[in-house]
């Protein structure tokens, strides 16, 4: 089969035609911060986290849905990509009410994570402080809206996997938000089918399961791919 | 500790400003107003803090509080959580796990122990045993260690031991979010178990080496122990159905000056058909009362003078020495001196040591399980508990679903606020006669309010440092004289 040959941080290495430039990196062990990425979903490019730098254009592009092409030069790692990143989690963090010591999710959140990882040691932008609500009307999920940072990853993994469509993104701007069925409580969705991909698929702690005390929300991600593969794989067809 | 330039400034007719208060946990200030003579006519403990947690714990679920509340105080978040569960339980109408109650326990109990060796061994131990007009700059817990380096290593070694207890169950010493509704998260594992139980005999004779201690130097302490709040009021606390002493469960008592029982088997879910919360615009405060003798005749303190006073027994052998011979203080009656709560923390302290051990070898406290589910049953429910510093009350309503709608936080250093008020003014009358003020007679001032160990963090519920001013108030009103202490 016939590979892509190019350049990673310097060094020459190979991918197979279409894989983007993050699974690149990954297969050789470069690790490229992402955060509206989930292995087993379509990628969207919205977080912009996983930025890079090609040789020849003027634009950074997120690597998670840049094609690799033959003789390409990338560059994952530079101050200004350092630069960049620390911004985007800055303005994350700014835009809605992260509260990490007393979150579900404290400890297991790949935001949390992410600006540990990329030196996010204040936000230079102030705090919007919204006032959004929390819809626990579900009998065993929760979403609170002062967590989300409208990655998509329970709108896809909800359409892509489980093919219920429940979540949704309504409004525009800062003032989008993530729906269930017309935007109504998540416990009048008569779509949801109570399956939890999207609990597990969060990134943060947005949506949890009821019941989540401080720290207590652990999330396995990695079930969604396990589930996509197996599919793919037509596992479990006779 | 009171600033340089207020002492021997004492001019009739003036304000005298204490700012900030230390050796205490949270901000403060105390102003003593004199009259024309310059005799003290008024003094008044102000709380300086705003925090607000009553209004932002709205619209978060239930099962979240017990984390978020726990914030409240760095000193007694166990407190927090606890009663925060404890609201939990009833809102889901669930009978806990006995082995989940006897974990919280173990948990209070650590807590009650750090929380009193700090009182004792890092805050008060400096007046006590260097004096209380020995000088400002080493009258601290450094100073200690110099003057008393065993007696200061034993007592932060005390701490720790309960702060272990706490990271044990907990896994952080701190703000551990481990109590939730239903019960616990995890149990104790049996390698922390008998690693405690090996620092038991330590913690014992440090208990008993600081009550030998205090013993030996309590008669030096006559006039301030007349001096600093001895007056009478109601006690309330909690008390075991035996009428043991009791720090995580039980009802209500109120026994009053002459130790006449006023008030017994009060439910503290209804704590608003007996306690009334009074406002005063010069403090952050709320002045709780009891209500049938009216504000602000229904004066009561609550704490380990309190809890000593209201019980019959403490349940341990050691302790119940120990409570027979503390109460001989009172002879015959409630120990009305605020200046004795420091006695009280180590017959406290004694009987947290005797229960933990029986609590470590209790095979139920492995049993599982240790967590009840339910839904929301109830739209309210009021958690209580005895913190350290005394009777905490947390009272929530729900939505349907588990979303706050409304939250009351009744805290122990917020129910001794009349008595504090009036400890700082018996004592200013006491000590500030004359023209001069010695800057020792303004430290015993503040040794009347260290003895009640206030948390003013958590009454007000905010944030910031512990200190303290004092200012000084003519008969007009105006202010003329201030101290500020960062």
């Amino acid at each position: 089969m016939a590979v892509n040959t190019f350049t990673l941080n310097g060094e020459l290495v190979s991918a197979s035609p279409g894989a983007t430039v993050l699974e690149a990196a990954r297969e050789n062990g470069v690790e490229i911060p992402t955060l509206c990425e989930l292995e087993g979903l379509s990628n969207i490019g919205a977080c912009r986290l996983c930025l890079v730098e090609i040789a020849g254009s003027p634009r950074l592009q997120p690597a998670c849905v840049t094609a690799t092409t033959e003789g390409m030069e990338v560059r994952t790692d530079s101050e200004r990509l350092r630069q960049y990143r620390r911004m985007i989690l800055e303005l994350l963090f700014a835009e809605r009410n992260h509260v990490c010591p007393v979150c579900v999710a404290n400890g297991h959140c790949e935001l949390q994570s992410r600006a540990i990882d990329n030196g996010m040691e204040f936000v230079r932008f102030p705090y919007q402080h919204p006032d959004l609500p929390v819809d626990i009307t579900h009998a065993r999920f929760g979403i609170d809206h002062n967590r989300c940072i409208l990655c998509t990853r329970c709108v896809r993994v909800c359409d892509e996997i489980e093919g219920a469509h429940t979540w949704d993104v309504a409004g525009r701007g800062t003032g989008s938000r993530v729906i269930t069925d017309l935007n109504q409580p998540w416990g009048d969705a008569t779509t949801c089918t109570t399956c939890g991909k999207c609990v597990e698929a969060c990134p943060t702690g947005a949506i949890f399961r009821k019941g989540s005390s401080a720290g207590e929300m652990e999330h396995q991600r990695d079930r969604i791919r396990f589930i996509a593969d197996a599919r793919s794989k037509r596992e479990w067809t006779p | 500790m009171s600033s340089e330039s207020n002492a021997g400034n004492a001019r009739p007719g003036r304000t005298v400003t204490i700012d900030p208060v230390t050796r205490l946990e949270g901000h403060a200030k105390i102003t003593l107003h004199l009259d024309n003579e310059g005799r003290v006519a008024d003094a008044r403990f102000h709380i300086t803090e705003f925090r607000g947690f009553e209004k932002f714990c709205e619209g978060r679920p239930l099962w979240e509080m017990p984390g978020i509340t726990a914030r409240i105080c760095g000193i007694c978040p166990v407190s927090h959580l606890l009663a925060s569960a404890k609201a939990g339980d009833r809102i889901l109408a669930v009978a806990i796990p006995r082995s989940a109650e006897k974990l919280r326990r173990l948990m209070n109990l650590g807590q009650i122990l750090q929380s009193h060796a700090l009182s004792f061994f890092h805050l008060s131990a400096p007046d006590l045993l260097l004096g209380m007009d020995s000088d400002p700059a080493s009258r601290n817990v450094f100073g200690l260690m110099n003057a008393e380096p065993e007696l200061a290593r034993s007592g932060i070694r005390l701490r720790q031991f309960g702060q272990e207890i706490i990271e044990a169950l907990g896994g952080n010493k701190i703000h551990p979010s481990w109590a939730v509704p239903g019960g616990v998260r995890e149990p104790l594992n049996s390698e922390a178990g008998e690693r405690l139980k090996a620092r038991l005999p330590e913690a014992l004779e440090t208990v008993n080496g600081a009550l030998d201690l205090f013993r030996k130097i309590a008669s030096r302490f006559e006039e301030e122990a007349n001096a600093l709040g001895d007056f009478p009021s109601l006690f309330m606390g909690l008390v075991a159905e035996d009428g043991s002493w009791e720090h995580y469960d039980g009802k209500i008592r109120f026994v009053d000056a002459d130790g006449t029982v006023v008030g017994d088997g009060l439910d503290p879910g209804d704590y608003r058909s007996f306690i009334g919360e009074a406002t005063e615009n010069w403090s952050y405060l709320k002045f709780p009362y009891y209500k049938p003798r009216g504000y602000p005749d229904g004066i009561y303190r609550v704490g380990p003078l309190a809890r000593l006073n209201i019980c019959e027994r403490m349940g341990t052998p050691r302790a119940d020495e120990a409570w027979a011979e503390f109460r001989k203080n009172g002879g015959g009656r409630p120990v009305s001196s605020s200046f004795h709560y420091h006695h009280a923390r180590l017959v406290e302290m004694l009987a947290a040591v005797e229960r933990i051990g029986i609590l470590l070898d209790d095979p139920e406290l492995v049993s599982e399980p240790f967590r009840a589910e339910a839904g929301i049953n109830r739209l309210t429910g009021v958690g209580v508990s005895e913190a350290p510093r005394g009777t905490l009350f947390h009272d929530y309503t729900v939505d349907r679903h588990g979303i706050l709608q409304k939250v009351n936080l009744i805290i122990a250093t917020g129910q001794n606020n009349l008595a504090m008020n009036r400890t700082v003014l018996q004592a200013a009358q006491h000590y500030i006669r004359g023209s001069t003020i010695p800057e020792g007679l303004l430290n015993r001032i503040e040794a009347g309010v260290r003895a009640f160990d206030p948390c003013l963090s958590c009454s007000t519920h905010a944030f910031g440092q512990m200190p303290m001013r004092v200012a000084l108030f003519g008969p007009e009103g105006e202010r003329l004289d201030e101290r500020t202490r960062d």
